[in-house]
């Protein structure tokens, strides 16, 4: 872009209110205010995220999850992500408007961590489901693939659990696509990074951040492994893998 | 009262070489801490973490030629997997214990009040850029004051989970905050800076300024 075009965006920008480009496929992470056109126009030019509601009660996920858990790690955690990233792209778009390259790459972390633990989290809470409404284990072509991958559920399941309760410090075990090979793959991320960033498209994942579990399991990561399936919300995870395949 | 380490001999006892790492005793009672932190906090890190580390080393050590290493010989020389994490979590959250003491924290005295002076400014612009430190870090890791031995100076540094500045031969441990999240959850859910207040009321200055003599001592012994 010219200087001159460049010039009339930056004016463009200050009369009129940003339009974000609407996903096609409508997904738990668009940005809550920008997903209605009508909205984005009331809206500042500043791209804003928003903490989704949760798709149950707090005490929804008992006894398998407390409902302090939930309250804490949906209007604390998840939340501190979304306000901490919005700080963070408003002093990049700021950086950017004049053309700090520094000031943008030192906002590049923060951008990562907190819009890693939205991403992260905005999957998490679909992923999970009232116990009474869980199915008890996964059908179709999710079980299908699941069967070829590691012959039986049981099976998958304890390698996720050996998997995800060894990862040292905070992070994440995820059941991912790995669309290229078309095969289902366990892996496992540390902090919040996004199951994306290791090239696979994210179905499940099982946030083993201590403040995940703590209070009620303390550090016995294993046995909070052990019980969440009960809550898996299978549904959900079968229709990320039909959206999500070809 | 409790036992002093001298930096040299600061590790975990062991009765012969070949016998098993231990877990050492706390330097207080388990309630010594308290309102600050929990008893039932100290049952959990100490009681359960801690303890668990040892085991998980034992366990890896058992029958390998790392039996014989000290814990901080295993640190220097194990690749990055299990071995390094659980040997440096020992260590760590042994440096820990001692970096807190009940009837303690407020400001320093004697020579690590005049090196962090000299450093910082002043005890509260050091306060506050430790505090920005501990909190600040993503996700599990420590908050170290440090003397760099290139710079001479006391300067505050992070690692992440189990990382410790024991691997890096310039940096001299003079204290530790822990800021994984079971450090603090139960007495503080999420409120890492709450944590940090209550650490600031909790700081050992006189293990600091061991630490800090101790490194004295030895450079002198050299030269």
């Amino acid at each position: 872009m010219s200087f001159v075009s460049k010039a009339f965006a930056r004016a463009a920008r200050a009369f009129t209110p940003a339009v974000r480009p609407i996903p096609s496929v409508a997904s738990p992470l668009a940005p809550g205010v920008f997903s209605d056109p009508m909205v984005a126009g009331f809206a500042t030019s500043m791209q804003s995220y928003t903490l989704p509601d949760l798709p149950y009660d707090y005490a929804a996920l008992e006894p398998v999850i407390s409902a302090d858990i939930m309250k804490l790690h949906h209007q604390k955690h998840h939340a501190a992500y979304v306000n901490n990233l919005n700080a963070a792209l408003e002093k990049y778009a700021a950086a950017e408007a004049k053309r700090d390259l520094q000031g943008m790459i030192q906002q590049q972390s923060a951008i990562k961590f907190n819009g890693g633990g939205h991403v992260n989290h905005s999957i998490f809470w679909t992923n999970l489901t009232p116990k009474g409404q869980a199915s008890s284990a996964p059908s179709g072509k999710l079980a299908k693939a699941i069967e070829t991958e590691w012959g039986s559920v049981d099976k998958f399941i304890s390698t996720f659990n050996t998997q995800t309760g060894a990862i040292q410090g905070s992070g994440w075990g995820w059941l991912g696509l790995n669309k290229e090979s078309g095969r289902l793959q366990i892996h496992t991320m540390a902090n919040q990074d996004p199951l994306s960033t290791a090239g696979l498209v994210p179905l499940l994942g099982i946030d083993v951040w201590e403040h995940a579990y703590y209070l009620q399991y303390k550090n016995a990561r294993p046995d909070y492994l052990k019980a969440i399936w009960q809550i898996v919300n299978w549904k959900n995870v079968e229709e990320r893998l039909t959206q999500a395949s070809p | 009262s409790f036992i002093r380490p001298s930096l040299i001999t600061f590790s975990i006892f062991r009765i012969c070489r070949s016998m098993s790492f231990v877990l050492p005793d706390l330097p207080y009672a388990k309630d010594a801490l308290a309102p600050h932190i929990s008893e039932e906090t100290l049952n959990f890190h100490y009681g359960a973490h801690h303890r668990t580390y040892v085991t998980n080393l034992n366990n890896l050590v058992k029958d390998t030629p790392n039996q014989d290493k000290s814990l901080e010989e295993i640190i220097r020389t194990a690749s990055p997997g299990p071995l390094f994490n659980n040997a440096a979590q020992v260590w760590n959250h042994t440096f820990y214990w001692n970096s807190l003491a009940p009837n303690a924290g407020g400001e320093p005295q004697g020579a690590i009040r005049d090196k962090i002076i000299e450093n910082f400014g002043s005890f509260e612009t050091f306060k506050q850029e430790f505090s920005k430190k501990a909190t600040g870090h993503f996700a599990s890791g420590w908050a170290w004051l440090v003397l760099n031995s290139e710079t001479k100076k006391v300067e505050i540094v992070d690692t992440h989970d189990a990382g410790t500045v024991l691997t890096d031969p310039k940096y001299h441990p003079l204290l530790t905050c822990d800021v994984w999240e079971h450090a603090y959850y139960i007495d503080y859910r999420n409120a890492r800076a709450k944590y940090l207040d209550a650490w600031w009321s909790l700081v050992n200055w006189k293990f600091a300024e061991h630490n800090l003599h101790a490194v004295y001592e030895l450079k002198r012994r050299k030269s």
